[in-house]
């Protein structure tokens, strides 16, 4: 279920033969352009009524409006501390589980089945359950997203540690490693590319249901919240300025958190998981 | 997982495996029982199962399922009846993946959920919603697993194809289409995964009458613990099933016949 090809890779499209930067720019702006053409079209000639199908620069105009009066900043920064909290708490927790299942044959006993039939439940069915739990706002998002992003940290990290090649083990046991350095000179390091993409996979499932957790708790801050609230008032020019901020975090997520943390495993161990 | 399923499960494990489940059925029982916590929040495993049996057996619960499973159903058929000839057609011919591919990578980042108010607006509540989250969700695994799939057929096998007489028809039939088949069946798995997952929570945001998502969330009203705890058993039951028997089916019957299931792992 998490150990399926998650494409780091996509983005710009491969420009070959193409030194001129201008022309690099249009190639990957010339598709937004014809469906921004498009949508002014729509949006101009009235086939919608306007409250719902507002044009561009009415987007434009409720993005720099609530930029600069410090909504929408505050609303992202919201959004950005509950998905770091709870994925740190996933990754803390996810590693150490799977590396213990990895290393134990009892903590896998123990803990595999407990894994494998949380797994499969959708992880926002959990929702409604830690509303009633843990009550509205802060803690039960947190909780559901730290809970929703471990499945995969978990299974890729106790995969990685089983793919560690018992040579190596063997080896650094024959030229007298102790338990202790062979964790960290051995195990840790051949599980590190798949604990790594069990990160990766762990945040993308976060942000996913992060987004969705903010609109069902009642979260006073949040870009969730931002969008579901202003349902309310029929204001599509804000839910859509929301979404482009969630796109413009999300694509920030993907280029500098997940890109790098790919080329960092790859580059320095040379394997892909 | 494949290592999960593929290690030989030795008994004492299996001993150990049930003995875990036990001991968190009865911790789970101990704790509903103590009076620590109120009886409507966390019910005992006899009430859940029984309101389970009863939801069951009066047809609501495969109502309610029926209903999630056909908004999956057309959305998952759409994004794949897009998708998939989409993605093959941006393998194949770049002017179309210059233009596609900025696209998805703009819209890709944005969680399905996200859409749900704003669909809510332009369609109103109900099915139509549900559905459409699940194509949005569905739809982009299934396009980028089918175009680099397309775009990782060797090209020598064209060539070779190509140099044998074959039509672009029996190019794309007999070439393409199998040696891109495990990056499709990755994409159509992810897809699902992404869909069932998508579902729920539209189903909880845009509620309409049935669906399994909307259950739970309607049961949270009336702190009918549960009833929410027993759809959440068949939402799990459900898509551990169709991934197993389903997917693990049409890969055996497909890239597994064809010898290709080394590459569908990457």
């Amino acid at each position: 279920m998490h150990d399926v090809i998650e494409h780091g890779k996509f983005g710009v499209a491969p420009a070959i033969g193409d030194r001129n930067p201008f022309r690099r720019v249009w190639r990957n702006a010339y598709p937004f352009v014809v469906v921004g053409v498009l949508w002014e079209a729509i949006a101009h000639l009235g086939l919608l009524p306007v409250q719902f199908f507002p044009p561009l620069e009415a987007i434009a105009a409720a993005f720099a409006r609530l930029t600069m009066n410090g909504v929408l900043p505050h609303h992202a920064l919201d959004t950005l501390a509950r998905l770091i909290v709870g994925f740190t708490l996933a990754a803390c927790a996810g590693v150490a589980a799977g590396v213990l299942m990895g290393r134990s044959r009892r903590a896998e006993d123990i803990l595999l089945p407990l894994v494998s039939i949380g797994a499969p439940i959708p992880g926002l069915a959990y929702a409604p359950l830690f509303l009633l739990w843990f009550g509205a706002g802060n803690v039960p998002a947190v909780a559901l997203v730290a809970f929703v992003s471990a499945f995969p940290i978990i299974y890729n990290s106790w995969t990685g540690v089983k793919a560690v090649k018992e040579i190596w083990l063997r080896s650094a046991q024959a030229m007298g490693a102790d338990d202790r350095r062979l964790f960290r000179h051995v195990v840790l390091p051949g599980a590190l590319p798949y604990i790594v993409t069990g990160l990766r996979l762990g945040l993308a499932q976060a942000w996913r249901i992060l987004v969705a957790v903010e609109m069902l708790a009642a979260v006073p801050w949040g870009l969730g919240w931002l969008i579901f609230g202003a349902q309310e008032f029929l204001n599509t020019d804000v839910m859509l300025a929301g979404i482009t901020v969630i796109a413009l975090i999300g694509l920030a997520l993907e280029k500098f958190v997940f890109a790098p943390l790919e080329n960092f495993t790859v580059v320095r161990w040379g394997m892909m998981t | 997982m494949t290592d999960k399923r593929a290690s030989p499960l030795r008994s004492d494990s299996l001993r150990r495996g049930a003995l875990t489940l036990v001991v968190a059925a009865a911790l789970y029982e101990a704790v509903a029982r103590s009076g620590y916590f109120p009886p409507a929040l966390t019910p005992t495993l006899g009430s859940i199962a029984y309101t389970l049996f009863v939801s069951l057996l009066d047809g609501t619960m495969l109502f309610h399922a029926a209903a999630t499973l056909y908004r999956v159903v057309i959305g998952f058929g759409c994004a794949i009846a897009i998708g998939l000839p989409l993605g093959v057609m941006m393998g194949r011919f770049r002017p179309v993946e210059n233009f596609v591919l900025p696209l998805t990578s703009a819209l890709m980042p944005i969680p399905s959920l996200a859409w749900v108010p704003v669909f809510i607006l332009w369609f109103g509540l109900g099915n139509t919603v549900s559905v459409l989250i699940v194509f949005y969700a569905a739809l982009f695994p299934m396009l980028l697993n089918t175009w680099s799939g397309v775009r990782s057929v060797n090209p020598i096998w064209l060539r070779a194809a190509g140099a044998m007489g074959a039509n672009e028809h029996a190019l794309f039939w007999k070439v393409i289409i199998p040696g891109a088949s495990p990056f499709i069946i990755a994409g159509l798995r992810q897809s699902f995964l992404r869909s069932w997952i998508a579902v729920i929570g539209a189903e909880m945001l845009a509620g309409s009458d049935w669906g399994l998502g909307w259950v739970i969330f309607d049961a949270k009203q009336f702190l009918d613990t549960d009833m929410m705890l027993a759809s959440l058993l068949v939402i799990g039951a459900i898509g551990f099933a169709t991934e197993r028997l389903v997917f693990g089916s049409v890969e055996r019957a497909t890239i597994y016949r064809w010898g290709m299931a080394q590459s569908a792992r990457g």
